[in-house]
């Protein structure tokens, strides 16, 4: 599997506080990479730093090609697509005109006329509800929203801030299996930020766990379910 | 004239229609400065200059015997051009910083456009030629001056299109997107920065049309817009700041309030019509304080 993702050495900062102190990660191509730690470790600002969200310095290459401190609507375009914390959806528009930005990075209505019905596949409800305000959908409902508005784009690489945040261990069932889904059925990479560990784990083949800004602990998730120090401050026994 | 209190159904018809069409002015004007609160969350002072400014342009392109429609197309063309500059030579550069200093800046370029027009085009006032024919026509034993149907018509028919636009297409979607949510529509691929150049350049289009309908009745001035540009304050904001819908309803509603409230009631008249309609004003705001459309976003987290 060839690399699609690499940082090497990434620092943040939110004015003068520093966020990240030198990350390195590799994201290979139609892998599911999880990143794990505590709160305020770095997990969102590392995504940040990817889709140009935040000031930030060090390398980092996709597909080859710095992308290091490109504008984020840049990195969107170059087939990053970051679903952020809070999801970032347009509350005001409809679930339909949500699918339709999906699809601008590519040219609205070619990529939608192509797209729509494999994203349908996966989130059948979508459909009967396309003219719906999204702002009025239930917490799990815009999450899934959110995320096929992010394959919508047929991305290269899907970030994901905490998908589970809020929402009901059924709903954060759903949405894991449909990421695995994606991943088995097209190859999608996915970058996956998470607190809840268990499920993070389960669903990616390898992880990182960020403490302080730094990736503290690395390796295949099987391996770290079993690891002492994950189990004990991130799994709960 | 009619005996004060003498109600004749046809003058009370005409009253209304030439409202209708006075309205229709203030509801373009309203909808530009709909259009950059949306994108820019500051009111644009200027936006009553600009319109001035564009209508002299249209004057001199007219002047070099160029006929009256190319002239208006020429004039919202370079019109867009010039919102999209000032957006991206003046505002660009104190985008984020607080909203105080663009609406200072707003009101700088007001005091300079206005400056600049009267040193380029000379204070005195000029007539303007109107596209439609100074007659009447007889609809329901209503007489109607054609003048106040083509002014409705151009005004809402360029209405009609923007929203087609906004509706309807990619650009206008993404538009709309970053009007909502300006950082997630960074996430999406949006050259946010080019979309609000892109909202001054419609708003100064719409400024454009609005003070080239005016200018037949108000004659061509350097302060001409200023009474209209507060008028299409009130609209906006009796239609709600940030709808435009609002906007549109609010100018219409405007300007038939305002032409029966001269018309009929009589300490009103000419002088206290400003007045009067900002006393209207207030109290729709007492009432409804987000204004007739505006609304309170109710969302989930």
């Amino acid at each position: 599997m060839s690399t699609l993702l690499e940082l090497r050495g990434v620092e943040a900062r939110y004015g003068p506080i520093k966020a990240l102190h030198g990350v390195s990660l590799t994201v290979a191509e139609g892998e599911i990479v999880a990143l794990l730690g505590a709160n305020g470790a770095g997990k969102t600002t590392t995504l940040r730093a990817v889709s140009g969200t935040v000031r930030h310095t060090g390398e980092i290459v996709f597909e080859g090609k710095q992308i290091v401190r490109s504008k984020p609507d840049a990195v969107a375009r170059a087939g990053i697509a970051h679903v952020p914390e809070g999801r970032g959806l347009f509350a005001e528009l409809s679930v339909w005109e949500n699918l339709r930005m999906g699809a601008y990075v590519r040219g609205e209505r070619r990529t939608l006329r192509q797209e729509a019905p494999r994203v349908f596949k996966y989130f059948p409800w979508l459909e009967r509800r396309r003219d719906q305000q999204a702002g009025t959908l239930s917490g799990g409902e815009q999450q899934m929203l959110a995320l096929a508005r992010a394959l919508v784009g047929r991305p290269r690489l899907l970030m994901l801030d905490e998908p589970s945040l809020g929402l009901a261990p059924t709903i954060v069932q759903e949405i894991f299996r449909i990421v695995t889904e994606l991943n088995a059925d097209d190859g999608l990479t996915v970058l996956v930020v998470e607190q809840n560990a268990n499920v993070a784990l389960a669903t990616s083949a390898r992880a990182y766990v960020l403490e302080v800004g730094q990736v503290a602990i690395e390796g295949e998730s099987a391996e770290l379910r079993r690891h002492e120090g994950v189990r004990k401050s991130y799994l709960g026994y | 004239m009619t005996p004060p209190l003498a109600f004749v159904w046809s003058e009370f018809a005409q009253q209304v229609t030439s409202g209708l069409a006075a309205g229709a002015i203030y509801a373009s004007l309203a909808l530009a400065l709909v259009l950059i609160y949306q994108t820019t969350n500051v009111v644009n002072f200027a936006q009553g200059e600009m319109a001035t400014f564009t209508t002299y342009i249209a004057w001199t392109i007219m002047n070099h015997g160029v006929a009256y429609w190319p002239a208006f197309v020429l004039t919202l063309l370079i019109a867009f051009g010039g919102g999209v500059t000032i957006e991206r030579v003046l505002i660009r550069p104190v985008e984020h910083r607080p909203e105080l200093v663009i609406v200072i800046l707003t009101i700088g370029m007001l005091i300079a456009i206005n400056g600049l027009t009267g040193w380029i085009f000379g204070p005195e006032v000029k007539a303007f030629d109107s596209p439609f024919p100074n007659r009447s026509v007889i609809v329901g034993g209503v007489a109607i001056s054609i003048q106040d149907i083509g002014t409705f018509c151009i005004c809402l028919g360029t209405v009609v299109v923007l929203w087609l636009f906004f509706r309807f297409t990619t650009l206008g979607l993404a538009m709309r997107s970053v009007a909502f949510n300006p950082d997630a529509s960074r996430l999406m691929g949006v050259r946010v920065g080019w979309m609000l150049a892109l909202g001054w350049g419609f708003a100064a289009a719409l400024g454009a049309v609005a003070g080239m309908m005016a200018a037949p009745t108000v004659f061509l001035d350097p302060d001409m817009m200023l009474v209209v540009l507060i008028y299409a304050f009130a609209a906006a904001v009796l239609g709600g700041i940030d709808s435009p819908v609002g906007a549109v309803v609010g100018g219409l509603t405007l300007g038939v309030v305002i032409n029966l409230l001269g018309s009929y009631v009589n300490f009103v008249g000419q002088e206290l019509r400003l007045p009067t309609a900002l006393a209207v004003l207030l109290l729709v705001l007492v009432i409804r304080p987000t204004g007739l459309f505006g609304r309170v976003v109710v969302r989930r987290v």
